[in-house]
């Protein structure tokens, strides 16, 4: 059986304490709202997508902000962190690791480009807690695609949307 | 009420030997994680005896046929073993006849027979169904169905801080619309006991008939449908000490009979012709199709197994639970409960401070202790205390005072990884 204890380290409880980009988007150019009816979680995710020098859509600015469990928080928290700066097709490569990750389709020992956020392996043990690690990048994905709301239960909306391979 | 009380403070209740019940229960032996499973999720689904464990296996090892149809010995053994389980559950409620207790699939389905069979049949529109704020989405949803259907309006009685019903509002909410109440007799969300005694007896005194979703009640007290003076009570096998897939609904005999089927199929039928069909008696009326036998005559060695135990016995043993977990739990800066009615079950529902109840659940079932965490299927609640979900622990007559400082100790240590 996992060690769940592994699941709340140290980093995720500081992400869930201080969340980083947290609050709201001044003019987002993108959003949208993400909701597990199970436990009530619910956050919003806005981005401003600007073109670079390249005519490469990049996410200039992100922010989450809403009511959830620490796993989702922090999930959300370091989704921020790790994708601001980011071109979209790098985000979206990101999203499909990451969700691969959660439900253990993803080999860490192969190339990717987890990083940190490697520490939310351990949900894949946790089929109940997957739903909460996943809620921020599926909203985000929903964002990416101006879907007004996300959601991990309805199959016809975003959230059951297929994302790559994951 | 009163009988409701008695059965929290029976003054001669033999003790219970704790750790003699506990070995009648083979999954109690659990380790979760090297941890022994301290199971504190009974108000989801009680754990199943060794007794009932052996009926369900002498049924499919010896007995096993559909019932009602052929003359073979096998088919009477079961016809006749299913019918002595009904004697059994109706014993166990106190109900005047046999044939007032129908098998269901349990408490969702028993609510949804009465709404399709009375509801259907006797609400119009513009009528009026009573409900409460505590009601199960069980409870509530086929009701909101049928007032769709039929353009009824359901009115719903408000509940204190202390998550009791405001019985004056109760009685404020009935008029001549008024065409059923629906009331839970024990909340699975915060375990408060409504005093659903008085409130039949005022809804008869204005002639409307009273549907008590007894899901909660049953397993942990006494329960007279006859004292009571319910038109319907409905509850489940597996939060029973039953098997899951069996359910019962306690119906009185001139209301079962003035009702529609809800199913149709073999044996609800006396003949069959494609000009007219006759419906058999009841409870047959309700019991389309094959039923689930062998749950059925588990679910009858399940209450043969508690009324052995006793029923006022475990009601004190259980409130002993509540009673030492409510007091530690209020010692607990950053804890706080939900439901604190004078009169409650044994369900404690919780809230730490700064910690989401499924990062509660996930570090509680570390310890090996189980607990539910969510909305408890009982939404209305959650708004009317302003918070998404709670941790729930429940307990059950097989539960330790050991296992309540397990629960305890957990809490702190979860307080402790969030500090």
């Amino acid at each position: 059986m996992a060690d769940y204890r592994a699941l709340y380290q140290e980093v995720i409880l500081d992400h869930n304490k201080k969340p980083r980009n947290y609050g709201t988007l001044e003019q987002a150019s993108h959003h949208a709202e993400g909701h597990n009816p199970l436990c009530g979680d619910h956050i919003t995710v806005a981005l401003n997508l600007e073109l670079d020098p390249d005519c490469v859509e990049c996410i200039a600015g992100i922010t989450f902000q809403g009511e959830s469990c620490a796993i989702c928080k922090a999930s959300a928290s370091m989704m921020t962190v790790a994708v601001k700066g980011k071109t979209r097709a790098d985000a979206e490569t990101l999203i499909q690791e990451f969700l691969a990750m959660a439900t253990g389709k993803l080999d860490l020992n192969s190339p990717n480009h987890i990083g940190r956020l490697a520490v939310f392996a351990g949900v894949r043990d946790l089929p109940t807690r997957v739903k909460c690690a996943i809620l921020p990048w599926h909203t985000l994905h929903a964002a990416f695609n101006s879907v007004a709301s996300a959601s991990t239960e309805a199959a016809q909306d975003a959230m059951h949307a297929p994302i790559g391979n994951a | 009420m009163s009988a409701v009380r008695a059965a929290f403070h029976p003054r001669s209740a033999p003790a219970i030997d704790v750790e003699r019940i506990r070995a009648d229960f083979p999954i109690l032996q659990l380790k979760i994680d090297g941890k022994p499973l301290v199971y504190l999720d009974n108000a989801a689904s009680s754990q199943m005896p060794q007794a009932v464990i052996d009926r369900l296996v002498r049924y499919q090892t010896s007995e096993h046929a559909n019932i009602n149809r052929a003359v073979h010995y096998l088919s009477e053994t079961a016809t006749s073993a299913y019918e002595a389980a009904r004697r059994k559950l109706q014993h166990f409620i106190h109900a005047r006849e046999e044939r007032e207790v129908i098998f269901t699939s349990g408490t969702t389905d028993a609510i949804n027979l009465v709404m399709h069979g009375y509801g259907r049949k006797f609400i119009e529109a513009g009528d009026e169904i009573i409900l409460t704020t505590l009601e199960h989405h069980s409870n509530i949803v086929p009701w909101q169905m049928l007032a769709e259907e039929k353009g009824a309006t359901i009115r719903v009685v408000p509940i204190n801080d202390a998550g009791e019903l405001l019985i004056d509002e109760y009685e404020k909410l009935f008029n001549e619309r008024t065409r059923l109440v629906g009331v839970m007799h024990v909340s699975n969300a915060l375990g408060t006991v409504n005093p659903v005694k008085q409130m039949i007896a005022f809804a008869h005194a204005r002639g409307v008939p009273v549907l008590v979703d007894g899901a909660q009640a049953v397993p942990h007290l006494q329960v007279d449908v006859q004292d009571l003076d319910c038109d319907f009570y409905a509850f489940s096998g597996h939060k029973l000490c039953g098997p899951t897939g069996i359910g019962v609904l306690y119906g009185k005999a001139a209301l079962l009979e003035s009702m529609q089927p809800f199913k149709g199929g073999g044996d609800m039928i006396m003949s069959v012709s494609f000009e007219k069909t006759t419906y058999n008696t009841i409870p047959h009326k309700f019991e389309a199709g094959t039923p689930p036998i062998a749950a059925a005559i588990g679910l009858g060695a399940a209450v043969d197994y508690l009324s052995a135990i006793g029923m006022d016995a475990i009601a004190a043993h259980e409130h002993a639970l509540l009673s030492c977990a409510t007091a530690q739990m209020t010692r607990m800066p950053g804890v706080r409960i939900l439901g604190t009615a004078a009169n409650k079950a044994a369900v404690l529902s919780f809230t730490v401070d700064g910690v989401h109840p499924h990062d509660v659940g996930t570090l509680l079932n570390q310890e090996g202790v189980a607990v539910r965490t969510g909305h408890h299927c009982a939404q209305p609640v959650m708004q009317r205390f302003k918070v998404p979900a709670t941790s729930r622990a429940s307990f059950a007559f097989y539960n330790s005072m050991a296992e309540v400082d397990a629960l305890i100790s957990g809490i702190r240590s979860v307080q402790k990884v969030f500090a």
